[in-house]
């Protein structure tokens, strides 16, 4: 083949395992029928599940938008035919631990028609970000291996200068063909979206790496590249090596650039991207054609499968399904592997479905991929140090695994692991030695979270607990002062009868506005660090991309909370403006009105009676959640149960009791047994609304202890019973200020 | 249809521990061959004895362990640590010094610390280093000349004699060692004269340079088996010979490095022995310091020590530190700007 020179450099270790791919790609690409279901798991992929906007009984159309995006690192989801939802529930998952999630099922109507979508005539019309808009709105993940949303990849490296992109053709896995067969029919599409990223990301140039076992897949590409009509010459098509595992993102780098993704970070760090070839001919098609993610190219192949070939399936095809069609002999299969022989994991629920990164299905025989024998001693021959692609030790970290020393697991670099597997290959001794690292990865991970979780509680509790103590002496010297104003109020007024008033609700009124300016600043200042929070966040997210799929999930919830703590302080920042602003005219309007008017008690019952209805949300999610704190959000919803009956019947009391009042304007000591009354009402109101808040204080701190995910909510929770206290007490205050007045 | 659920990679390279045993058995073969021809049939016989008894203890340990016996029988090592053994034993020492070497190389060398992969010192050297230890005189004393010096070919049946019941007349069929003579008369004699001694030959000691060659040629084989990797053999060599040509270039005093390569277990170990990888460093960077280390030990006991041959103490000597350099040789992992060295601290 012949290439312009191109210096390549090649990574240390790697294998070379039967590559079995000559029998898939003897047939052109097929269309899979409809199946009589499709299966869409709402998360698939790394990040946050997308967020169901259909019912079920809607009809949709083929491309509609079914579930969008959700949060920073997420993936829409679109209907991959037109049809009927027939189900929003739980669904087994094609994921390595058989586990099951929320899945959008929907039976085809048969008719296959497409909602109204139309592409761009030129992308080069429009700026980058709206082209990432679309490409995040047709649901479009890596096709490749981890399927992280795309544009997250390409935004994520925004604030990084790219020199190279680097389209991942190498498809290094045995049985596999699918980007073979993708890039030998559709090369233009190929080369299409990879002049759409080119012009997204501006880089200096463009390599699409293919393995060197792939010559249609390179000549189709070189003659598709020629055909183009646009400005193709950054992109160039390279024949790499064929070696196990240099379709891996860091591999290909490392070959095609001699430079090395640093630990912990992500390509854009050196100014790479790098995307699949089939993400490639997606991003084309969702751009050009107007055409979500709703398909893709899936190997059928292992001696079991009567025909080994490529087919074009809808995302959501159970695998029975596909199987069936597909001539896979389920008695002779001994295993069925959604991936390939290296990394691919085994089924063990046949109606799970294809999802955006299943590529292969290989159905081997027995005798075709045989289960290894027996584990035997590690003789530490060190063949797997000498296969091992991230020049690592894997006999050491072995040894360290199996003896549950993670520490020197994780000294030994544990975390740079890319499970290829290289290392078990070629061990002569058999032992899985990528089953000890996933369980070490796994242990030393829970181990993490746990240290995180229990530090950041303990942190968030001392906080909060230090907050508490502040503002409760606040409070009390502020309690302590108008009950002094009040007394010498009491006793002026009983001293001279009617005096012009002045000095009390002057004083109140200064004393509240500095206070509420103090907090605002406070609130700012927060806001400021939250905001410098969440980009940190999400620098470290974008961060995970290369790593772990879990470290990344982990962060997205970092993120998404922090965003949220970032609205949250704002609309308290906004809150507390309006408050200063009204505070003045409020101690006005106070002296005014009757605290005990019917339109107060009116406005308390609607506030008790919202309390009471997030009460019994919180009480039915918990339940749903079967959380431990059943019992005390039941007796939490009891008890604004019985504040709102109270304040019902307070509301009663008074609409009567304003009827009455006219009956006898000129008996004062009615009017003084009457304010007495009042004024013991509003006493225990406080006191209730103090009991309250010592209750969502203790569930909070219990919840702190177990580590409960309703935190927030209890938090929330609180701070709303604080608020409602200080405004009873504010209440009180201002009746018995009324009252001297 | 049973569906199983194992995890990745569900292929492996075909073969086994035990077929990389009989790699390294069978290039050891040239020299077992060639150490018949000029020394007789002592070595066949010590295989025989060593490998019994090796075998024997293995399945007896792996009974008393309730293991299943013939699972680990099949990984060949305990075959190989016999055979090892054997070719370092002198050809016509008693057959009770190569039972309890092997016995004890096996029970205590290997099983005692856990078993195979877990014994931190090469059993076979540990069996020899015992009874070189304990029985000086059988093992400085059996040693038979080569062939073609004898007055009579040693016949099977006289070797069987010599090594199972009388050992009167063995004088006449055992000689001492190049490298022995030569260091015991460098004092006395020149180079030229101690060469002219017939023990060694014409070139550099009869028979000795030709079985150093097999084994090197057995040594080449495996490395071009990818059984193991050049860097032991090589820098055990490397060391070797720098050792020689700096401190013992003047040939009247010091044994010449023509002797030290091609004579003794020098080949049989760098290739065979140094390597086995069980006790050797595994980073690439810690075997060069391994073998490097080895080489310079076999010079300085060779040259310093009561022995004239020095291999099972040199290698057991590296054996102690392996552990050791491989925590301060691991290798610059991708993305990692420095390769990180030693452990963690503390822990638990
Ligand atoms: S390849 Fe297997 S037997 Fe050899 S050192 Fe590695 S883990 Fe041990
Ligand atoms: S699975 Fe991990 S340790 Fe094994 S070869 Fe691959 S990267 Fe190295």
């Amino acid at each position: 083949m012949s290439q312009p020179f191109f210096e390549l450099h090649d990574f240390k270790g790697g294998i070379h395992p039967a590559e079995n791919k000559h029998q898939s790609t003897e047939l052109p690409v097929a269309r899979a029928p409809m199946p009589s279901r499709l299966v869409l798991p709402l998360n698939q992929h790394i990040g946050a599940p997308a967020r169901v906007l259909v019912q079920e009984g809607d009809k949709v159309l083929k491309g509609q938008l079914i579930a969008s995006a959700e949060g920073f690192v997420s993936a829409a989801l679109h209907a991959p035919t037109s049809g009927t939802i027939s189900r929003i529930a739980e669904h087994a998952l094609p994921h390595s631990s058989g586990m099951s999630g929320m899945c959008i099922e929907i039976t085809p109507d048969g008719s296959d028609t497409w909602c109204e979508h139309q592409g761009l005539a030129d992308y080069r019309d429009h700026a980058p970000a709206d082209l990432l808009a679309l490409i995040k709105n047709a649901g479009i993940a890596g096709l490749g291996g981890a399927g992280f949303p795309s544009h997250v990849k390409l935004a994520s490296s925004h604030n990084k200068p790219i020199d190279t992109l680097i389209l991942n053709g190498a498809e290094c896995e045995p049985y596999i063909t699918a980007d073979d067969m993708l890039m030998r029919e559709r090369a233009a599409e190929v080369i299409e979206g990879a002049l759409i990223l080119l012009h997204i990301l501006n880089p200096e140039r463009c390599l699409i790496g293919i393995e060197d076992n792939k010559p249609e897949a390179i000549v189709a590409l070189k003659h598709a590249l020629q055909a183009s009509t646009k400005d193709a010459h950054k992109i160039q098509v390279i024949g790499i090596p064929t070696k196990y595992p240099s379709g891996g993102e860091k591999q290909l780098i490392q070959i095609l650039t001699g430079k090395e993704v640093p630990s912990g970070g992500i390509p854009a760090d050196i100014g790479v991207v790098c995307q699949n070839v089939g993400t490639a001919a997606a991003i084309h098609n969702a751009i050009s054609k107007g055409e979500p993610l709703i398909s893709r190219i899936v190997t059928l192949t292992g001696k079991a499968c009567a025909q080994p070939r490529n087919y074009e399936v809808l995302i959501g095809t159970p695998v029975n399904e596909l199987m069936q069609h597909g001539g896979i002999d389920a008695g002779l299969m001994q295993r069925l592997i959604m991936g390939g022989p290296m990394m691919g994991f085994t089924l063990t629920d046949l109606s799970v479905p294809v999802v955006k990164t299943t590529n292969c299905l290989l159905a081997p025989t027995k005798k075709e991929l045989p289960v290894a024998p027996a584990a035997q001693a590690c003789i530490r021959c060190g063949m797997c140090t000498e296969a091992c692609p991230a020049q690592l030790l894997p006999q050491q970290l072995y040894w360290f695994s199996r003896a549950e020393e993670f520490d020197k697991a994780e000294a030994h670099n544990l975390f740079d692991c890319i499970e290829c597997g290289a290392c078990a290959y070629v061990c002569p001794s058999n032992i899985p030695l990528v089953q000890y690292y996933r369980y070490a990865k796994g242990e030393i991970r829970i181990e993490k979270a746990d240290k995180v979780k229990s530090e950041r509680a303990k942190q968030r509790f001392e906080a909060r607990t230090a907050r508490l103590d502040r503002e409760q002496a606040e409070k009390d010297a502020r309690r302590a002062a108008r009950a002094e104003a009040a007394a010498k109020a009491q006793a002026e007024k009983a001293a001279a009868a009617p005096q012009p008033d002045g000095a009390a609700p002057a004083n109140t009124a200064s004393a509240a506005s500095p206070a509420p300016v103090a907090d605002l600043e406070a609130l700012q200042k927060k806001l400021d660090a939250a905001k410098l929070g969440v980009e940190k966040s999400k620098e470290k997210l974008a961060a995970a991309i290369a790593e772990g799929s879990d470290k990344a999930e982990l962060l997205q919830g970092a993120v998404d909370k922090a965003m949220e703590r970032m609205k949250a302080l704002a609309t308290e920042i906004a809150q507390a403006k309006k408050a200063a602003k009204a505070a003045p005219a409020a101690e006005n309007a106070a002296e005014k009105s009757d605290p005990n008017s019917p339109e107060r008690i009116k406005n308390k019952l609607e506030l008790a009676q919202s309390r009471l209805q997030t009460a019994q949300e919180r009480l039915s999610a918990a339940k749903a959640e079967s959380s431990d704190l059943i019992p005390a959000l039941q007796t939490a919803v009891e008890k604004q149960q019985a504040k709102v009956d109270e304040l019902q019947q307070a509301l009663q009391a008074s609409l009567a009791g304003d009827t009455a009042a006219p009956a006898a304007p000129e008996n004062p000591p009615a009017t003084g047994d009457a304010f007495a009354q009042q004024t013991e009402q509003l006493q225990q109101k406080v006191l209730a609304a103090q009991s309250r808040v010592d209750k969502a204080q203790e569930r909070l701190s219990m919840a702190i202890e177990q580590g409960s995910d309703v935190l927030d909510a209890l938090r929330m929770g609180l701070d709303k019973q604080q608020q409602k206290l200080s405004e009873a007490q504010a209440a009180l205050a201002q009746h018995l200020a009324a009252e001297k007045a | 249809m049973a569906l199983l659920n194992i995890s990745s990679p569900h292929t492996s390279r075909p073969g086994d521990t035990g077929g990389v045993m009989r790699q390294v058995l069978y290039a050891l073969l040239p020299g077992i061959v060639l150490l018949t021809w000029f020394f007789g049939p002592g070595h066949l016989i010590q295989i025989g004895i060593a490998a019994i008894t090796a075998l024997a203890c293995e399945a007896l340990v792996m009974v008393l362990r309730k293991r299943p016996v013939l699972f680990y029988l099949k990984d060949y090592s305990a075959l190989l640590t016999a055979v090892l053994l054997a070719l370092a034993l002198p050809p016509l020492c008693p057959w009770w010094v190569t039972v309890i070497a092997s016995a004890f190389a096996i029970i205590f060398a290997k099983h005692l610390y856990g078993g195979m992969g877990y014994n931190p010192f090469n059993p076979a050297m540990v069996g020899f280093a015992l009874v070189l230890i304990s029985f000086p005189v059988a093992m400085t004393t059996s040693w038979t000349g080569p062939a073609e010096l004898l007055n009579a070919k040693l016949t099977f049946s006289q070797s069987l004699h010599f090594i199972f019941s009388a050992r009167d007349g063995i004088d006449a069929v055992t000689m001492a060692t190049p490298l022995d003579v030569y260091k015991h008369q460098a004092a006395m004699q020149t180079s030229d004269e101690i060469f002219k001694q017939p023990i060694f030959g014409s070139t550099i000691a009869i028979g000795w340079e030709w079985i150093s060659l097999a084994y090197a040629l057995g040594g080449i084989y495996l490395l071009w088996r990818r059984i193991f990797t050049w860097h032991i053999p090589l820098s055990v060599l490397t060391a070797l010979s720098i050792c020689s040509v700096i401190f013992g270039w003047d040939a009247d005093t010091h044994v010449p490095l023509s002797l030290h390569l091609f004579t003794g277990a020098t080949m049989l170990g760098a290739f065979f022995i140094a390597t086995d990888p069980v006790t050797a460093s595994t980073t690439p960077l810690g075997k060069i310091i391994y073998g490097a280390g080895i080489g310079i030990l076999i010079y300085v006991i060779r040259t310093y020590g009561a022995y004239p041959d020095a291999i099972a103490f040199a290698v057991l000597l590296m054996n102690f530190a392996a552990a050791f350099i491989d925590q301060y040789t691991q290798p610059r992992t991708y993305g990692h700007n420095k390769a990180k060295r030693g452990l963690p601290k503390g822990g638990k």
